[in-house]
């Protein structure tokens, strides 16, 4: 007769074995290897908790310190691979496949260990897109999370940082599969219940607390001219153009410009309440003059941000808070909420080709997708109107009935002609495609496609792919953007002038915007301290962005 | 280090009667540029001094278009590059005229 | 809805003293239109050794030199630029700043006012940066002795360090903001000498509580503290230059015996938090987030109030 709860019983025989190492559910930091060598079989699918902000360190830790003749060829299923410890395993033949979003400052380490065999590599994800799979066909066995604080029966507290845990949990919990958190503190009682205990099978005291990254904080200090002359282009050119008021916007500095600009620029083009009022986006700190001058009536967050959790609190109309007060952050709404709800994602890149496909990739680093292919894609699956959305599917043609008509989301590319040491932004062939090769991967790490790119903006100009109507015409609007690039310098001179007739290509003087006018003077806050001051003390900044 | 040195004939010299400026700073990514009016009213030459070599193409077209869009006659231009940016050295060119422009 | 706390203004003088270059600071620091540059840039007056290593000039060597008024007032001006070589001295920068000083022995100006932005001596110019600090001390001296009150003024972004750290204890009178900082060893230099344990470099509040400027001006490091604005340095450069003391043995005498007394109080101190706890403050913590006002209002009612011979 067949079984039909082998995997429940497989579950029951694993919580077993754990319990010898806990008291009832907890544990304790000592005994963590042994935990995990009781729990963990021979190729499990283990998601180890991490994404860009938060890490499982602790756990990671523990897991890089078991037996591998114990535990070994483990599947890893998770968002980041950020952690000396994500790869270590991999090293230690602890893990053997590998399927993740996100590897920031881990992007070289990881390309060389994909390259020298060490890691069978399943995919790169975005997001939205592995948490997708954890509930089809990547589903883990084990999950290691992490958590602020919880009680003995496992009553969670994920606190401000709460990102991908709820979809972690859910989609282990509900599978036959073991949870195990790491929290700074056990608690008689947790502040919120952010994940009920019923789907946690065990709670580790860890020797300190989760560590986060700061990496939605832009320091004002750093915000170039020719960041602000994109900003105001992008403001005046797409914002009030299209009159965009639900967005996300990635992290670079150009962004940061937009959010500095908001209650100066903006406000003296009368836009207050017209755009920027609703957001997909992390508590950035470069936000705080905008929120405190009135400009946004909400934000939706996928993780918190150092630094930012006293400010948050007292602004519970902005933002999304528990019972307790502090920041509710979700990773896969929030995701799922700048690709349906939002009209517009402007994020910066390092590469674009001809056709307007860009990657963050270069030769020797695969630093994964995180969110954004997810936000700076144009959702087929939507079906409400907005103003933007409308005036952007009418802009990008078609035949027939209007009523007939999809609309298009916004996709921006904000991005400097040159990089860092002169390396142009703009080039013939990605290097993401070599890396392919190199990598005898099936796909190239393409950011954004070019099909869904709608708008570049550089220091010389807007290009509209929207009113392109055929390649050639498509092709000459990014050169006509690409400045001094060897893409730039290979226009074809009287097409460009054609096109910037047609509006698909705007200059800053066509905007009505004098470059020279793009002064650091513009900025709502030059610095750190001057976020310190709108926020009337609230946000306190991590040590590394002081200067007092 | 390169030198490079570009002379343009102008159609007419720079407005203004401001004898000489300086603006922007050597600094990583940044330039200095200096502009005396000491030439004839439909000359301008514009002097180099970059840290980064090989970009003497760039350095052309940034240099023609400036000169063609503002006409800086009369101007003897000099510049010490710390590996500025195209987008930069064109604002800083703007900045200098804009100063020499001032009566 | 909140008030705007931070400055919009287009005022060049409402301008961040941090963020503008030397001869912003320099134009808004003088009387309107009253600065006159000495050995200005047509004069290609550069460092003879940066070619040698490659590396790029500046016409002015990084120091803007000069004559303007203040209030009225002549004074002779000296504007370090951070940004060109962390501010550092070669051996025209220094022989600049040199120059300058020795010419207040004759023209008597008002002050002299050297605005600090410094990391130190020039690693490629070392012997002839290190001459200058000397003879730049020295001129310092004469010029003292000679009755010209000589004032730093701090807040830019390479602070002052090493040379710029000794030359700025020579001064009469110092003011600083917030974000300048003052010592001889950078934080860099003491991590690599002695570790991370003593010092982390990284650790930027614990550097700025070490040797920022509201440290500074607790333990009498420095005699003012200015917002970080042009015209707050004009008006403390205003204010010092008229508390300047005599130079004379006894001055001598009393700093000595005030910087001894700071050693027997604080010297076993292991943080700055400490030495402001001694001095009388309450809140220890709380000081790096305190405004200007309120900061000045916290040392008039300090027990003692930081003290200076100079």
């Amino acid at each position: 007769m067949t079984d039909w709860r082998r995997q429940r019983s497989a579950r029951d025989e694993r919580i077993e074995r754990g319990r010898a190492h806990a008291q009832g559910k907890v544990v304790a930091a000592a005994s963590v290897v042994d935990l995990l060598e009781a729990v963990l079989l021979p190729g499990d699918r283990v998601c180890l908790e991490g994404d860009n902000q938060k890490q499982a360190d602790c756990l990671a830790r523990g897991l890089s310190a078991c037996d591998p003749a114990r535990v070994h060829d483990l599947h890893m299923v998770q968002s980041g691979v950020v952690l000396p410890e994500h790869l270590d395993i991999f090293e230690q033949g602890i893990a053997r496949r590998l399927d993740y979003s996100y590897s920031g400052p881990q992007g070289a380490r990881i390309a060389r260990m994909l390259y020298g065999g060490q890691i069978a590599l399943g995919a790169v994800h975005t997001y939205l897109e592995l948490f997708a799979r954890y509930f089809i066909d990547l589903t883990p066995n084990v999950a290691l999370i992490a958590g602020v604080s919880a009680d003995r029966d496992g009553n969670l507290y994920t606190g401000p940082n709460t990102e991908d845990t709820p979809t972690v949990v859910e989609a282990t919990a509900f599978k036959n599969g073991v949870v195990i958190a790491q929290v700074n503190e056990i608690v008689d009682t947790v502040p919120r219940v952010d994940i009920p205990g019923d789907r946690v099978d065990f709670v580790v005291e860890a020797d300190r607390p989760f560590y986060v990254e700061p990496l939605f904080t832009r320091d004002p200090a750093a915000v170039t001219e020719t960041q602000i002359l994109m900003a105001m282009m992008a403001i005046k050119g797409i914002y009030a153009e299209y009159g965009i008021r639900r967005l996300n916007h990635g992290i670079g500095f150009g962004t940061a410009a937009i959010e500095l600009l908001l209650p100066t620029f903006a406000e003296r083009l009368g836009l207050k309440g017209r755009i920027a009022t609703h957001w997909a986006l992390n508590p950035h700190p470069s936000l705080i003059p905008a929120i405190e001058s009135g400009w946004v009536e909400q934000i939706h967050c996928f993780g918190s941000e150092v630094g930012m959790d006293r400010y948050i609190r007292e602004r519970p109309d902005v933002f999304f808070t528990g019972s307790d007060g502090s920041l509710r952050s979700n990773r896969a709404f929030c995701q799922t909420a700048g690709l349906y709800a939002c009209d517009l994602f402007i994020g910066s890149t390092l590469q674009i080709d001809l056709q307007g496909n860009s990657s963050t990739v270069t030769a020797n680093r695969v630093a994964g997708f995180g969110g954004a292919p997810n936000m700076g894609s144009d959702p087929h699956g939507r079906r409400h109107p907005s103003d933007p959305w409308m005036k952007a599917g009418e802009e990008a043609g078609g035949t027939g009935d209007p009523a007939l008509r999809r609309g298009r989301k916004l996709v921006v590319q904000l991005v400097e002609t040159f990089g860092d040491k002169l390396v142009p932004a703009f080039v013939e062939r990605l290097d993401a495609l070599e890396l392919a090769r190199k990598l005898d991967l099936e796909l190239a790490p393409v950011m954004v496609y070019a099909d869904d790119v709608t708008h570049i903006v550089t220091e010389e100009g807007i290009a509209n792919l929207l009113l392109c109507r055929t390649l050639d015409e498509r092709e000459q609007a990014i050169r006509g953007v690409a400045g001094y690039t060897d893409i730039g310098r290979g226009r074809d001179h009287a097409m460009v002038e054609t096109l910037r007739s047609r509006g698909i290509i705007r200059r800053p003087e066509d905007l009505g915007i004098d470059p020279l006018d793009a002064d650091r003077s513009l900025l709502a806050a030059r610095s750190i301290k001057d976020l310190v001051h709108w926020s009337g003390g609230l946000y306190e900044p991590p040590a590394k962005f002081r200067n007092w | 280090m390169e030198k490079l040195t570009f002379r343009h004939t102008t159609n007419r010299s720079l407005a203004g009667t401001k004898a000489q400026a300086i603006t922007g700073v050597v600094a990583s990514g940044n330039l200095e540029v200096l502009m005396e009016r000491s030439l004839a009213p439909d000359q301008c030459t514009v002097e180099i001094d970059t840290a980064i070599n090989g970009y003497g193409d760039v350095w052309e077209a940034v240099i023609s278009d400036f000169v063609a869009r503002r006409q800086p006659g009369g101007l003897r231009i000099t510049i010490n590059d710390g590996g500025a940016r195209p987008d930069t050295v064109t604002l800083r060119l703007l900045q200098g005229t804009r100063l020499m422009e001032a009566v | 809805m909140a008030m705007v706390p931070v400055s919009l203004s287009a005022d060049p003088l409402d301008q961040s003293w941090y963020e503008a270059s030397a001869r912003a600071r320099l134009d808004g620091l003088v009387d309107p239109g009253t600065f006159e540059e000495f050995i200005g840039p047509e004069q290609r007056v550069m460092s003879p050794h940066l070619p040698a290593f490659d590396l790029p000039r500046a016409f002015d060597d990084g120091i803007v030199v000069g004559r303007g008024r203040l209030d009225g007032s002549i004074v002779l001006v000296a504007a370090q630029e951070g940004r060109f070589m962390g501010g550092a001295f070669g051996e025209i920068h220094g022989a600049k700043l040199v120059g300058l000083l020795r010419a207040a022995l004759v023209a008597k100006p008002a002050a002299v006012l050297i605005l600090f932005d410094t990391g130190g001596v020039r690693l490629q110019e070392a012997n002839a940066g290190e001459t200058a600090i000397a003879e730049i001390m020295r001129a310092i001296v004469e010029a003292r002795m000679a009755g010209v009150p000589v004032v730093g003024l701090i807040g830019g972004r390479a602070g002052c360090y090493g040379g710029g750290g000794l030359i700025a204890g020579t001064c009469s009178r110092l003011v600083v903001s917030e974000v300048g900082r003052i010592s001889v060893s950078g934080p860099e230099v003491i991590e690599t000498n002695r570790g991370a344990e003593e010092f982390d470099s990284r650790d930027r509040a614990l550097v700025w509580r070490t040797m920022g400027g509201k440290h500074r001006r607790l333990i009498g490091g420095a005699d003012a503290f200015a917002d970080d604005t042009i015209r707050a340095f004009r008006d403390a450069a205003l204010d010092q230059i008229g508390r300047a003391p005599a130079f004379d043995l006894a001055t001598l005498e009393a700093e000595q015996a005030r910087l001894e007394t700071r050693l027997d109080r604080f010297g076993d101190a292991r943080d700055a938090t400490e030495i402001w706890g001694r001095l009388g403050l309450n809140d220890p913590a709380a000081v790096p987030g305190l405004d200007t006002e309120t900061f000045d209002a916290l040392l008039v009612r300090l027990p003692e109030a930081p003290r200076d011979a100079r």
